[in-house]
């Protein structure tokens, strides 16, 4: 166990914040600390066009191979980039989805013609991705969708029919990794595919979802009859499960040093206003502090050990890393309800009518979907104690 | 001892409940919210012409129905449960309350009728913007001048305080530093400017009030019995356990919204109301809603003997704090469960849950949270 970083990744960090200090001006500087969780409705064309900034100074998919277009850092170095990236307070990145998942299952499961197909678009910050998982039906019960994929011999695509929700940035993306029912008598994880399908089609509609903020970030995507080309299946038919679940995988990456620094960023904030306005004379309010502040400090920690155990081969079955979600998450929940409490009877008051949040507002009210979406609460709990800790399975219903 | 509601109270409180059930659904709340006035004054003329709700506690006297505050509170539930958008808890749970309390005779024959005839709101302003909800709080001044008085200063959080017609509104004698004296001006009194404060809460309104140099007459210095310390303590007091009895009919609706939502809802084959976890929550969220009833009901009861001048009126601080802290955070964490347990639809604008969950916020706030309270019961108990 050893706590620094090297001398070379101490160089790389300066590398990062300088590119960052040169760029994040001018047209872009409006778009600091702005979009990501709760504020992706802020400025998304201008960060579209800021993730082709990043991707001319290659400060995209900085993890991925070489060989695949990325820079290949380690994972000390993608650490140090993200910290770096939310330390500026850079933009909320329209490309994570593709970033983070299309491409690292393309890397794993594609076909050579898919990742020649879709990596540029998500390396020059061109293409947009968004999840297609979740439906009515199928929420924490993933593997109940009802989305069905029919082959079409006559025109040689697959025909999609259904509904998918919740689906983050749909509107703002150009392909959505969609999982359907390639084989109509089947039920659960069977049977599945996994499809990489165009949003600009006559097949498919968007309609945004308003949420607790009054803003939309999600939305329901409708099927009828959208196409899919026979080369837009990741896997065969049958294995969508797999390639989703190996998708997930990759969601519990390096990026959670950079989401730490963005609580960082958050609480610091709840740290000024408590200064400010008189609540850090409260002592309950006082111990709240401590504590959110121990147990960020401990996040940070415990991410350390998740990621020195992944570089090491099997870092999904740790029980450090089994944990974190349901850490993360209850943390950040309370972080909003803390932040209110600071604020005291002015955190009822908006910027402006009809419902201006200001940003803590912001992150209060979105913080409770934090415990909701990548597995609830309770069902990162039924994981942790059949997994981490060999329990019994919950019986399935018979419903 | 009688600890139930009596078979009257329960005709109230049900004709209350299918009355609201009607008038007050979720399209209802909604359109009410999205107006600058916060309710609809058609809905408001007709809860004061056909159910005379603004009279409740009003002595017949001055023109009331006569009833307690046990009936207050029962009605409080009822529009806490149903979030009904008015101006009830303004009018009758301050405004009334204050009249009761701090006026003399010749002062509520003067404003209690018009209120009761449904033509007047009313609400108290006091907090000059502190997190502190007791006399300490007031910031706004006064001075005699001649046979006038002129008020200054600032108010924040008054509810309703930008469409009620008639305020309330606390100050301390310039240059003294602890005597308030509580004042009843009409709104429209020259220099007088009241803006709203939009906030996360829609369903209820607040507003910033400010007074320039306003004159009024002497006889606008509210004059009963008690100083106006005290007056304003037991004021707030009484406030404090109508807002817990709303929080307690708000939670009561999120726990029924849960029970048969997970019940509806179904995932890998189950409704998720058969889980355990599910279940253990829901049984968690019974045990807040009905602790925090048991603790607005006998809340409820010592505000009445209060308001009726009796010895066991003396617990009155204690029965509020105990009441308002235990209600705010069980109404906070009952909503937030609520939200949990619905997941994804609990967080769009289009399901209630949101409401409540907000609602559930605003009202912890309002006249102290659970944190304040319980400092106040420390102080009682330990300095
Ligand atoms: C802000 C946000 C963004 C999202 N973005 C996306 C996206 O981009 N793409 C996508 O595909 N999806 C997305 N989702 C969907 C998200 O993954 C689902 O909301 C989540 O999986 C929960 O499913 P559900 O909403 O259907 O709730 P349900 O599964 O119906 O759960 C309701 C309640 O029941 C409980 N429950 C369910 N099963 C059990 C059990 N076995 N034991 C105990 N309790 C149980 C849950 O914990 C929860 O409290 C997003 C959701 C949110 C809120």
């Amino acid at each position: 166990m050893k706590l620094s970083f090297s001398a070379e990744d101490e160089q790389f960090r300066q590398e990062v914040a300088s590119w960052l200090r040169d760029n994040l001006s001018g047209e872009f500087e409006k778009l600091k600390g702005r979009g990501g969780p709760g504020d992706e409705h802020s400025f998304p064309q201008e960060r579209k066009v800021w993730e082709q900034k990043l991707a001319q100074g290659k400060w995209t998919c900085v993890g991925w191979p070489q060989a695949y277009g990325g820079r290949g850092c380690s994972i000390e170095q993608q650490v140090i980039f993200f910290e770096e990236y939310a330390r500026a307070r850079a933009p909320g990145r329209m490309g994570h989805i593709g970033e983070g998942l299309t491409g690292p299952t393309l890397i794993a499961y594609g076909t050579q013609a898919q990742r020649d197909k879709y990596l540029p678009g998500i390396l020059d910050g061109t293409q947009f991705w968004c999840q297609g998982y979740s439906e009515p039906g199928a929420g924490s019960d993933l593997a109940n969708v009802k989305t069905r994929a029919a082959f079409d011999q006559a025109s040689g695509k697959w025909r999609i029919n259904g509904q998918k929700v919740w689906t983050s940035l749909a509107h703002e993306s150009d392909y959505c990794f969609v999982i359907a029912r390639t084989d109509p008598g089947s039920v659960g994880h069977k049977g599945l595919g996994f499809f990489l399908v165009e949003m600009d089609q006559p097949g498919i509609q968007v309609r945004p979802i308003e949420q607790i903020t009054g803003t939309s970030e999600f939305n329901e995507v409708f099927f009828d009859d959208a196409e899919c080309s026979s080369e837009d299946i990741v896997g065969e038919p049958g294995e969508g499960w797999k390639v989703a679940m190996g998708l997930l995988g990759f969601e519990r990456g390096v990026s959670t040093l950079g989401q730490q620094m963005l609580f960082q960023n958050e609480f610091d904030e709840v740290v000024r206003l408590a200064r400010s306005n008189g609540a850090a004379s409260d002592p309950v309010i006082r111990q709240r502090i401590a504590r959110a502040h121990t147990e960020l400090k401990i996040m940070r920690y415990n991410s350390m050990r998740m990621l020195s155990g992944q570089s090491t081969g099997d870092g999904s079955l740790q029980k450090e890393a089994l944990i974190y979600k349901l850490f993360w998450a209850t943390w950040h929940r309370s972080l909003g309800e803390l932040a209110m409490d600071v604020m005291g009877p002015e955190c009822e008051i908006l910027d402006a009518p009809p419902y201006a949040l200001n940003r803590l507002q912001s992150m209060y009210l979105f913080v409770r979907a934090d415990t909701i979406y990548g597995g609830t609460n309770q069902i990162q709990r039924n994981i942790i104690a059949e997994r981490g800790l060999g329990m019994p399975k919950e019986p399935r219903g018979t419903l | 001892m009688e600890f139930a509601f009596t078979q009257e109270q329960e005709m109230i409180r049900d004709t209350a409940a299918s009355f609201l059930a009607q008038v007050s659904d979720s399209a209802a709340v909604r359109a009410a919210m999205a107006t600058e006035t916060g309710y609809d004054p058609a809905l408001w003329s007709r809860i004061c012409t056909q159910m005379y709700w603004q009279a409740i506690h009003v002595p017949e006297a001055y023109g009331g129905m006569g009833l307690g505050y046990v009936e207050v509170v029962a009605m409080m539930e009822q529009m806490g449960k149903h979030l009904l958008c008015s101006p009830f808890f303004s009018t009758v749970c301050m405004g009334v309350n204050a009249l009761l309390i701090a006026a003399n005779d010749e002062q509520k024959a003067q404003w209690l009728p018009t209120i009761c005839e449904g033509n007047t709101t009313a609400t108290l302003a006091f907090n000059g913007g502190v997190n502190r909800w007791d006399t300490t709080a007031v910031t706004a001044t006064w001075r005699k001048e001649g046979d006038n008085i002129v008020l200054n200063g600032s108010y924040r959080y008054v509810i309703d305080g930008h469409t009620a017609d008639l305020l309330i509104v606390a100050a301390r004698q310039e240059g003294e530093s602890s005597d308030i004296a509580l004042f009843v001006l009409p709104a429209q009194t020259p220099g007088v400017t009241r803006a709203w404060l939009p906030t996360m809460d829609q369903a209820r309104r607040q507003a910033s009030i400010a007074l320039q140099e306003v004159t009024v007459e002497t006889a606008a210095m509210l004059s009963g019995a008690d100083s106006g310390n005290a007056a304003l303590t037991r004021i707030v007091d009484l406030a404090a356990i109508a807002l817990a009895a709303e929080q307690v009919g708000g939670s009561q609706q999120m726990l029924d919204a849960t029970v048969a939502y997970t019940s509806e809802r179904v995932q890998f084959n189950r409704t998720i109301a058969s889980y355990q976890a599910v279940k253990h929550k829901a049984a968690d969220m019974m045990l807040q809603v009905e602790v925090a009833r048991s603790a607005v009901y006998y809340a409820a009861c010592v505000a009445q003997e209060a308001l009726s001048g009796s010895t066991l009126g003396a617990e009155l601080p204690e029965a509020a704090s105990v009441a308002k802290s235990y209600c705010s955070d069980a109404y906070f964490a009952v909503a937030g469960d609520a939200l949990q347990l619905f997941g994804g639809v609990g967080f769009t604008w289009e399901y209630d849950v949101h409401l409540y969950f907000k609602r559930a916020k605003s009202s912890e706030h309002m006249l102290g949270n659970g944190a304040y309270h319980r400092e106040r019961l420390a102080a009682m108990l330990l300095d």
